[in-house]
């Protein structure tokens, strides 16, 4: 981005086109942002205020006890579904799905691009069909398998179905395949063998691509919504995202419904995800646009 | 494969194993169980299912709720699609000609990439609060009573909003990549050809960015039929009734709540047909991409 000049027209003395694009841009950007702006706000406001006058673009007081509810307070009926628990699930989901499928991929992916393999391009459709039908269009008959397995309410049967699709390894048999051929034949003339080359050579190669896998993942695997409704039904392995669902439920009904504590927890089901895509954006969006093409 | 590949017999086995059970158990088993029971007619309390062949499919066929709601996501996709790009393609083309500032409009513009659909959609349950929601009153100025959740057409706007509000980013930043790996010669000598700036964009930009645009379209469709999941759940409260719903959400409805497995099942099967036919029409577009770029 920084080292490319967009071509502008000759400089007037006010530049209109100028003022017209920053103008487009601060309005999408608003559109944006205050909705966010919005619920953080009212996350700081007292309950009876937001039922009274709807959220304001004002900062109130009620922070340190909406935030003492969400953490530790628990709005199922066992009492185990907290913040701080939720939270926790929420982080083992993340990144047990980001690096149980970052470390499948790249195995299922060295295989297929570095051996002389018989039933090679089987193996490779076999795994790429995965690529076109989403979890969602079968979730019920996955549903009854996790059941069968006996893997209902296990962090196992909350991940490990979630990896069962082939977009990490398409990804890194992309890249793997852009790895010039010279380098497995000078490690091959220098003596390694196969799990040396991958450890000592490829992995440290693929550094940036799993970095940018790494974040893609957690933010997809953070956020998933349909599968951790139907396979986690004690409220001790809800999510953060999951719990979303429970926390508006809770807003019908109530005398005085408790919004800044639902507006809290929804903050925080969405600050580790935007943070990983704001901090490593050159990453991500590398990730996001050279791989997937 | 690598011409210079290693030739052991059993490590690609070893590699493969884990990616390969992974998706025969939770992906192939419950995929191939999804065919079967739509032809079965399952007794709701599990005893026993009935071989009726294709009357699932024609029942679903000739049930007008069933054709209701895929009218509505058929309008539901085409809306967010085209709201969803042509608002990312403004944006980038505006972000591409700012000099200053291009990184921060990108970071403000992306970061709703990361919130989980149900988050966005809880959002919009606050901005359409009944009796304070930011943009219910902002409707009533316009004297349009919006009352989400109970009448259809408003419940729909809701939906298309959110949506379109969070597939944004994912477009913008596939356009501003696209945008800027357009070479600087092209566009100085577009420049000197062609004053006007749509000109120049219609005749010189938007062709260029044509294969990232049909990329986009597929990968939109494919978001307003499944991610979509999470905000129509939280924006119809999980009260279907007369709400609008897409038709993922009603095999969900149908089978998890209604027990209908073999009508839930055929769904399952058409829709994954449905994908198909797109995922097919997406490789061979990326298919003839290759040859241009």
């Amino acid at each position: 981005m920084a080292d490319q000049t967009p071509v502008q027209t000759p400089r007037r003395s006010i530049n209109w086109g100028a003022i017209g694009d920053h103008t487009v841009l601060i309005l999408g950007s608003l559109f944006m942002l205050v909705p966010l702006i919005m619920v953080v706000l009212t996350t700081t406001v007292p309950d009876v205020d937001i039922i009274k006058y709807g959220p304001q673009l004002k900062i109130g007081d009620q922070f340190d006890e909406n935030f003492e509810k969400a953490m530790f307070e628990a709005s199922g009926f066992s009492g185990a579904n907290t913040g701080t628990r939720m939270l926790f699930n929420s982080f083992v989901l993340g990144i047990g799905f980001a690096l149980g499928k970052i470390v499948i991929a790249m195995m299922a992916a060295y295989a297929i691009v570095y051996f002389r393999l018989r039933f090679a391009s089987l193996a490779f459709w076999v795994i790429f069909t995965t690529l076109l039908l989403p979890l969602e269009v079968r979730i019920l008959p996955s549903y009854e398998v996790v059941q069968q397995l006996g893997m209902l309410n296990t962090y196992q049967g909350l991940i490990i179905p979630l990896i069962a699709s082939a977009t990490a390894t398409f990804f890194f048999r992309q890249y793997f395949r852009s790895i010039p051929e010279e380098l497995v034949e000078a490690a091959r003339i220098d003596g390694a063998g196969p799990v040396k080359f991958f450890i000592d050579i490829l992995v440290p190669l693929s550094k940036t691509m799993i970095a940018a896998m790494f974040i893609i993942m957690f933010v997809f695997g953070w956020n998933q919504y349909l599968w951790p409704t139907m396979i986690t039904t004690e409220e001790d392995m809800y999510t953060l995202v999951r719990g979303i669902k429970q926390i508006t439920q809770t807003l019908e009904g109530t005398n005085v419904p408790e919004f800044g504590r639902a507006n809290l927890l929804a903050v925080i089901a969405i600050l580790p995800p935007v943070a990983v895509v704001i901090f490593f954006q050159s990453w991500f969006v590398k990730g996001l646009t050279e791989s997937d093409k | 494969m690598k011409r210079a590949g290693f030739s052991t017999k059993w490590m690609p086995i070893l590699l493969l194993m884990p990616q390969l059970v992974i998706i025969a158990i939770f992906f192939y088993w419950p995929a191939w169980h999804a065919i079967q029971s739509s032809f079965y007619l399952q007794d709701p309390f599990g005893f026993g299912s009935t071989f009726v062949g294709l009357d699932n499919y024609t029942d679903l066929l000739g049930n007008s709720e069933y054709r209701r709601v895929a009218i509505f996501t058929l309008v539901f996709t085409v809306l967010v699609t085209f709201f969803s790009l042509a608002i990312a393609l403004l944006l980038a083309v505006k972000a591409d000609n700012v000099l200053r500032g291009a990184r921060t409009y990108r970071t403000l513009l992306m970061w709703v990439y990361a919130v989980a659909p149900p988050v966005a959609g809880f959002i919009g349950l606050i901005m359409f609060d009944q009796s304070w929601g930011p943009l219910t009153r902002l409707a009533g100025v316009f004297g349009w009573d919006f009352v989400l959740g109970v009448n259809f057409n408003d419940t729909a706007a809701a939906m298309v909003l959110v949506s379109v509000w969070k597939q944004i980013p994912v477009n913008f930043i596939f356009f501003l990549s696209g945008l800027q790996s357009i070479p600087r010669s092209v566009r100085e000598a577009a420049l000197i050809d062609n004053r006007s700036a749509t000109g120049r964009f219609w005749d010189v930009t938007f062709p260029l960015l044509a294969p990232t645009g049909f990329f986009l379209l597929i990968i939109n469709i494919t978001y307003a039929l499944f991610d979509t999941f999470g905000i129509v759940d939280t924006l119809v409260k999980g009260e279907p009734g007369n709400n609008p719903m897409t038709l993922v959400y009603k095999v969900y409805v149908d089978g998890f709540r209604g027990n209908d497995l073999g009508g839930s099942s055929a769904q399952s099967v058409i829709l994954m047909v449905l994908v198909l036919a797109l995922t097919i029409f997406q490789f061979r577009l990326i298919d003839r991409r290759i040859h241009y770029t």
